[in-house]
């Protein structure tokens, strides 16, 4: 149908070719974009697979195919992916695919190495459960694809998304399924399986803050008293507000876990601001997080820690103690090795670094890319969010511009949290970067995040447009 | 809606911004600080896991790195361990690097700055890195010699060629060895080093240039005697009362010549004979007659109180500055406040050999990379002046006539002409002697200084001392 448009198009031109300098409205050309975007993740996958094979021959010193079989797999899914787009979504962004296939690819090459380190293999070995976790989490992808042809039936369910996501964040305080993992509390374990459910629940209440703001910004933004200067909603409207911020809280005390506390409230106050133009909010909001973040430093000995490890990482006593800057430290020996070109794939010690597979992947991957390869990492996450910022600027309905923007953002916030922790720009916190770190629910979550960008890029796309050609 | 949104685009490009600084600042700024923290065991690993370079004496390495099986790749190996502890030191996980590990660690692992081409040569063609050879300037049968000859006594050795300052010998005893502390278990090898640590004999220790000082005994009148003549106060010939006995001023104490007699039948001594039969008092005189001033000049010409690295750091001799009487008087036969390493007695035997022109003494011959390329070679160095060449030439008839007519005889090598002096120390009421022996020959044309101490001794410096420097200038000559 696509090839059909495109030969509709090119006829059309090509009859009008002989009249010079003409304006010819023309329609879009959606298989260019897919084509493009086949392009793109073919080039991805090549460098995935060149990124092993690096891995193979640094560590290893020969190639072992397997896990290239295996990684091929995952490129079959993808493309299996970008084809399910040609029939259904066929005017989707073409960069937000190949972005996320490169991103995680790089982060199984890299979650592979540090299994060759550790010698882990078969079901033991992170790398081969990230690629399962990859192909469910692409079939996921493929699957919300499928299921949600417009994106406006989320709005209509976006008080069950909250209360989904409220479920989400609190369900790992349960006592029977709750697990407590590296002094958080943000597992639950069923039977062999667990899963970081607060991962799935930024989606969910991206969804919600987007379905809520768009109806109650007018209110939020208009109505109410002003105080010192700053216009107060009322507080049926506040409520929702100071509900979340009990959620962060919540999450901050219980759960120990001051990244995802900060990760949602900071996506909140965002949405918040963009729905309502009103800077004095995010003021506001942040003096009530930074307020309740230094409380909590004051009362609870771990958010301390945090604190304490950060403004004073070398001091042998903070580095030595219990939940000090061990990690921190080590993670910075392991960024210094690296230096500017790193020392190759295969060829670090990314190990050494507790976590390097999950919190730390970003300080490994520094380690053996070096600065060149940190910085051509954040600016493939930079390009992923400014696809979703564009839908947000260039969407229709209000919806899914929010929507967009939220999803969007909350994953450059994520990276800026989790980075900024790593480099020691902000107090280190446990949050996976997304694409890259081990882990399923991560994985799963970010996919899905894939898969509405998509289908709102498709939306927003979906308009003929009057073009001027020369 | 969509001004927010510009907004907001700048903020998170300002987040990213402050990101690439933070890492920037990683890795460009703080990298030199990270890299050398302790903590760091990244550059231990490295420092491990490049194929360090070997030490070789006469091309034949005496420490080498071979293909291991585990994570640091490399271990490292010593031949013949003890006689060479003292030069190679140890090279260990975390313990530390000491001798020459530790001092030519950066060529050793090959990240000296002269290497630093090379290696971003071998990691762009994929080479691993490697680490470049150190030669030292030891001749293999003259430590051997040196180390047989000292046999079970605790003490050193020191051979210079003095025309160079080339250390042909240098041999500590009690030794250690150092493939016990090379191994990559930590705990292990953290119970052996505390074990050595605490061996009242202090194997790790190089005695020649690192333990406690010695008192020089009687070899320190060949700095006086040097002083003496060279200043111009006094001649070779010059007389002094001779007493047998001699108390000191300011105080009751006595002293008396070695065997308590006078030194010599007459009334008075010249310096060429208090030196030849080695008389105390005698020469408490000559101290005296110089002053502390000049003494001390002149030791610190032969290297008393001077840092010198060879590279190892060696401990400096001291000589104090503010003796009253008594203390000159006792120190001008090397006691009381004058302490010695051996390698400092060498030099100054060292110096009276050459025409009174004093080498810098070095063990590194040459530094080879990887590719065979000399990175580094010796090359003789005037370290000082201390004596004219006639006052050496005079010394040199002085301490030739001591072996072949005086206290030193135990050194005469049969047809060479053996320059030298013999010193037996006390180190207080009721302790154990240093036993000391230092000469060059052949006197003619010098081809070995040496000094021997041995510690706890019983008896003299002639009876002990000396057969053994006798057996390491042999060995010398005899090559």
């Amino acid at each position: 149908m696509a090839e059909v448009k495109q030969a509709k198009a090119s006829s059309k031109s090509q009859s009008t070719q002989p009249e010079s300098r003409s304006i010819k409205l023309r329609l879009h050309l959606p298989a260019k974009l897919r084509n493009l975007e086949l392009a793109l993740l073919v080039f991805a996958c090549g460098i995935n697979g060149v990124a092993v094979v690096l891995v193979q021959l640094g560590a290893l010193g020969k190639v072992n195919p397997e896990i290239i079989w295996m990684g091929g797999g995952l490129a079959v899914l993808a493309i299996g992916l970008h084809l399910v787009l040609r029939l259904v979504a066929p005017q989707a962004d073409p960069f937000i695919l190949p972005l996320a296939t490169l991103l995680n690819g790089i982060g199984i090459a890299e979650i592979y190495r540090l299994d060759l380190a550790s010698g882990a293999s078969g079901w033991q070995a992170f790398s081969i459960r990230q690629i399962a976790w990859t192909a469910i989490a692409i079939a996921v992808s493929i699957g919300v694809v499928l299921v949600v042809k417009n994106h406006r039936v989320l709005q209509r369910y976006r008080y069950l998304a909250m209360l989904v996501g409220i479920v989400l964040l609190l369900l790992p305080m349960l006592p029977v399924i709750g697990q407590e993992q590296f002094g958080a509390r943000l597992w639950i374990k069923l039977g062999f399986f667990s899963f970081q459910p607060g991962e799935i629940a930024k989606i969910a209440l991206a969804v919600f803050f987007a379905g809520y703001l768009v109806e109650a910004r007018d209110s939020l933004a208009l109505v109410g008293k002003r105080i010192l200067g700053m216009q107060l909603p009322r507080v049926r409207d506040f409520g929702p507000i100071l509900l979340i911020w009990v959620a962060a809280m919540a999450v901050l005390i219980v759960q120990r876990d001051l990244g995802t506390s900060l990760l949602y409230f900071g996506l909140f106050l965002v949405m918040l601001y963009v729905a309502t133009g009103r800077v004095g909010w995010i003021v506001f909001g942040l003096l009530l997080f930074v307020g309740g973040a230094v409380l909590a430093s004051q009362f609870f000995s771990y958010v301390g820690a945090r604190f304490h490890g950060w403004l004073d990482a070398f001091n042998s006593d903070v580095y030595d103690a219990v939940g000090g800057s061990y990690q921190l430290v080590q993670g910075l020996f392991g960024l210094a090795n690296g230096g500017l070109i790193g020392t190759g794939l295969g060829q670090g010690r990314p190990s050494i670094v507790p976590l390097a597979e999950s919190d730390y992947i970003v300080a490994s991957l520094g380690e053996e890319l070096g600065l060149a390869g940190l910085f051509a990492i954040f600016a493939l996450y930079l390009l992923f969010v400014s696809r979703g910022i564009r839908i947000g600027i260039a969407g229709q309905d209000d919806f899914g511009r929010l929507l967009g923007m939220g999803l969007s953002f909350v994953i450059a916030l994520q990276i800026f949290i989790v980075v900024g922790g790593v480099t020691r720009l902000i107090p280190l916190t446990g949050l996976t970067t997304p694409f890259l770190a081990a882990g399923g629910s991560s994985l799963v979550a970010n996919w899905i995040i894939v898969a509405l960008l998509l289908r709102l890029s498709d939306t927003v796309r979906h308009q003929p447009r009057l073009v001027v050609t020369p | 809606m969509n001004r927010e949104l510009k907004r907001l685009s700048i903020a998170i490009l300002i987040m990213f911004t402050a990101l690439l600084c933070s890492t920037t600042t990683i890795t460009v700024f703080q990298v030199d600080n990270l890299r050398n923290d302790p903590r760091n065991v990244r550059t231990l690993y490295d420092s491990y896991s490049a194929e360090r370079g070997p030490i070789l004496v006469a091309g034949v390495p005496i420490a080498q790195s071979n293909p291991s099986d585990d994570k640091y790749k490399y271990q490292r190996s010593y031949g013949l361990p003890e006689i060479y502890a003292p030069l190679t030191g140890y090279f260990t996980l975390n313990q530390g690097n000491t001798g020459i590990e530790g001092t030519m660690n950066a060529y050793l692992s090959g990240t000296a700055n002269d290497q630093f081409l090379a290696q971003v040569n071998a990691i762009l063609t994929g080479q691993s890195p490697k680490g470049a050879a150190v030669q030292l300037t030891i001749d293999p049968k003259v430590q051997k010699a040196a180390w047989d000859a000292l046999g079970d006594l605790k003490g050193a050795i020191v051979a210079i060629d003095p025309s160079t300052g080339e250390i042909l010998a240098m041999v500590s005893k009690p030794s250690f060895d150092p493939n016990t502390l090379a191994g990559h278990d930590t705990d292990t090898v953290i119970s052996t080093y505390n074990t050595l640590l605490s061996d009242p004999n202090d194997p790790l220790i190089n005695r020649a240039i690192a333990g406690d000082l010695y008192h020089p005994g009687s070899t320190f009148k060949l700095i006086v005697a040097s002083a003496a003549i060279d200043s111009g106060k006094f001649e070779a010939s010059s007389t002094f009362p001779n007493p047998s006995s001699l108390q000191l001023p300011l105080s009751d104490s006595v002293i008396h010549n070695s065997g308590d007699g006078t030194c010599g039948p007459g009334e008075t001594v010249t310096i060429a004979d208090a030196l030849r039969l080695s008389c105390n008092i005698p020469f408490a005189e000559i101290g005296s007659a110089i002053g502390q001033e000049t003494l001390r000049e002149y030791a610190v010409a032969f290297g008393f109180g001077q840092s010198l690295d060879i590279p190892m750091s060696v401990t400096p001799s001291e000589i104090p500055s503010d003796l009253d009487a008594p203390q000159l008087m006792l120190s001008s036969f090397g006691q009381a406040n004058v302490l010695v390493t051996p390698l400092q007695m060498a030099m100054v035997s060292a110096a009276i050999a050459n025409g009174g022109v004093l080498m810098k003494p070095g063990l590194v011959q040459s530094i080879i990379a990887p590719d065979l390329k000399v990175l580094q070679e010796f090359s003789p160095e005037v370290f000082s002046k201390p004596i004219s060449n006639q006052s050496s030439q005079t010394m040199t008839k002085l301490m030739v006539d001591n072996v072949a007519n005086g206290a030193a005889s135990n050194g005469r090598i049969g047809g060479v002409e053996v320059a030298g002096k013999t010193g037996t120390a006390q180190n207080g009421d009721g302790k154990l002697l240093t036993l000391w022996f230092t000469g060059f020959a052949p006197a003619d044309n010098p081809k070995v200084a040496v000094a021997v101490v041995v510690e706890d001794g019983t008896s003299f410096g002639n009876a002990v001392a000396a057969p053994i420097a006798r057996k390491v200038m042999e060995a010398v000559l005899n090559k």
